[in-house]
């Protein structure tokens, strides 16, 4: 019974919008507590397979297995699978009629049916943790994008998810930003979440990934450590693109 | 010009048709009280029942707002209150308004919250159902407060429209303002009353639609 410790596992997983084939055929399987880093050119199907492993978007073919739970079986409580898999977007995507508190409250409540002084507790601890306990009452308008991103981030762990995806979190931010929500992934890996980032933060990948995959065409070409990746890549693409990004 | 007061503007007249008036704004009042709901959350119902995935579903429902939207008011409402007792189907004038404007209303009202719930980009839509919010959920506590804030203005200007609407009710001889003020017409043989109830409207009504120009400002910047 060593499928326990795989947390995430997508087998044989295609997309087509139309005509055109996003994901060619995904195989990746993810353990307990490892944060595998994505990476691959613009339009190689990165957000598409995030979205495919909670079914934002409906796979065309193939499975997605979380914690010995597939998604694809029919009568499978999507919702309440989809609370156990936190998404955190490039563009936040916070609420913005409702204060920082009741952001993250909303799902408690609605989701997992807390208290009212149950789920605000929560916040609080959430917010504590991401180092914005003082804007519970702060509406996303008035915070700074790296404030918002961690805001989104603590929404998404108040529900205590089995792994979380994260879809290119500071691409959207200004550079001197981008550290503060790097802080907050580091915390998170070190408590032991399980983690899938779409990033070229190659830094931070370097030091805080286990593992990275290269896609490219809808189809995962290489994987392996960093030191792999980015010192020794096999394949020619996997190459060329980690010389561009790199430059 | 004494003919002109004499006929439009006598006082006498005026009070002597004012308690029949307020009657019949009474009437009036009481009918907004029953279409403008009705009209909200048919429209809120129809808007939500237009996104549906299901094809068939969705075409005719967008097929029966454009219908709605294209019949005039006045000829739908004597259709159903002259037309349908024909097919046997007689109702008091009261429920004969209310149903008229449900179907005419709803349409107004469904394009505006569409409209509405389009303007909300679909990353909100996401991170709700990434939370595990249900669709119905997502719908009542993501999009649609900030949907319908977004169309505050319209929901506003169109309610206005049916207060002025309710107007209509008089073919069915439903005793509304204007019927009432038209009947103490025919009774004083003068005008005088139809102007004390264009009064009336313009008093209820201004205030309405000074907000609206001021809320339109507002939202325009
Ligand atoms: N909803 C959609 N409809 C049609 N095409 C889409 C849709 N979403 C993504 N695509 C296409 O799928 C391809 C992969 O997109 P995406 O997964 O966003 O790539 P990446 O995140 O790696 O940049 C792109 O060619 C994109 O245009
Ligand atoms: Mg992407």
């Amino acid at each position: 019974m060593n499928q326990t410790t795989d947390i995430l596992v997508a087998r044989g997983l295609r997309k087509s919008f139309g005509e055109l084939e996003v994901l060619k055929g995904i195989d990746f399987s993810l353990r307990q507590g490892e944060l595998v880093f994505v990476i691959g050119p613009s339009g190689s199907g990165k957000s598409t397979m995030l979205r495919c492993f909670n079914r934002l978007e409906e796979p065309t073919e193939g499975s997605v297995t979380i914690d010995g739970v597939n998604l694809m079986a029919p009568g499978v409580d999507i919702n309440s699978m989809r609370r156990q898999i936190g998404m955190v977007f490039q563009q936040f995507n916070l609420y913005p009629h409702l204060s920082v508190s009741r952001n993250i409250t909303l799902a408690l409540r609605k989701v997992l049916k807390r208290s009212a002084s149950q789920a605000e507790e929560t916040a609080r601890e959430m917010l504590e943790m991401v180092g914005l306990e003082e804007k519970a009452d702060a509406y996303p308008g008035e915070l700074s994008g790296g404030q918002q991103q961690r805001v989104a981030i603590a929404r998404a762990v108040a529900l205590e998810p089995k792994v979380m995806l994260f879809d290119e979190p500071t691409s959207a931010l200004d550079p001197e930003l981008v550290g503060s929500v790097l802080q907050v992934m580091r915390k998170l890996r070190d408590s032991g979440m399980t983690m899938v980032v779409v990033s070229h933060e190659m830094r931070f990948a370097r030091e805080a990934a286990g593992r990275i995959v290269f896609m490219s065409d809808g189809e995962i070409i290489e994987e392996g450590t960093p030191d792999q990746i980015f010192e020794n890549p096999s394949h020619r693409r996997t190459r060329e693109f980690v010389a561009e990004i790199s430059r | 010009m004494d003919l002109i007061v004499e006929n439009f503007f006598n006082i006498e007249i005026m009070r002597q048709a004012f308690p029949l008036l307020l009657r019949g704004l009474g009437t009036s009042a009481l009918l907004c009280l029953a279409v403008i709901p009705l009209g909200l959350i048919g429209g809120l119902v129809v808007a939500l029942m237009a996104r549906t995935h299901i094809r068939v579903l969705r075409f005719t429902v967008i097929a029966l707002i454009d219908f709605f939207r294209a019949v005039p008011p006045l000829v739908l409402l004597i259709f159903i209150y002259s037309g349908l007792p024909f097919a046997g189907i007689q109702l008091s004038p009261f429920v004969a308004v209310c149903l008229g404007f449900l179907l005419n209303n709803s349409a107004y009202y469904a394009e505006i919250y569409r409209a509405g719930i389009e303007s909300i980009g679909a990353g909100q839509m996401e991170a709700a159902r990434s939370t595990g919010l249900n669709p119905l959920q997502s719908m009542i506590y993501v999009i649609l407060p900030q949907a319908t804030r977004n169309v505050l203005p319209d929901l506003l200007s169109n309610t206005v429209e049916v207060v002025k609407l309710t107007s209509i009710a008089s073919v069915v001889a439903l005793p509304e303002l204007l019927y009432s003020a038209d009947m103490a017409r025919s009774i004083s043989y003068n005008s005088s009353p139809i102007v004390l109830a264009a009064g009336i409207y313009l008093l209820i009504l201004w205030p309405s639609v000074r907000l609206l120009s001021r809320l339109e400002h507002r939202v325009g910047h």
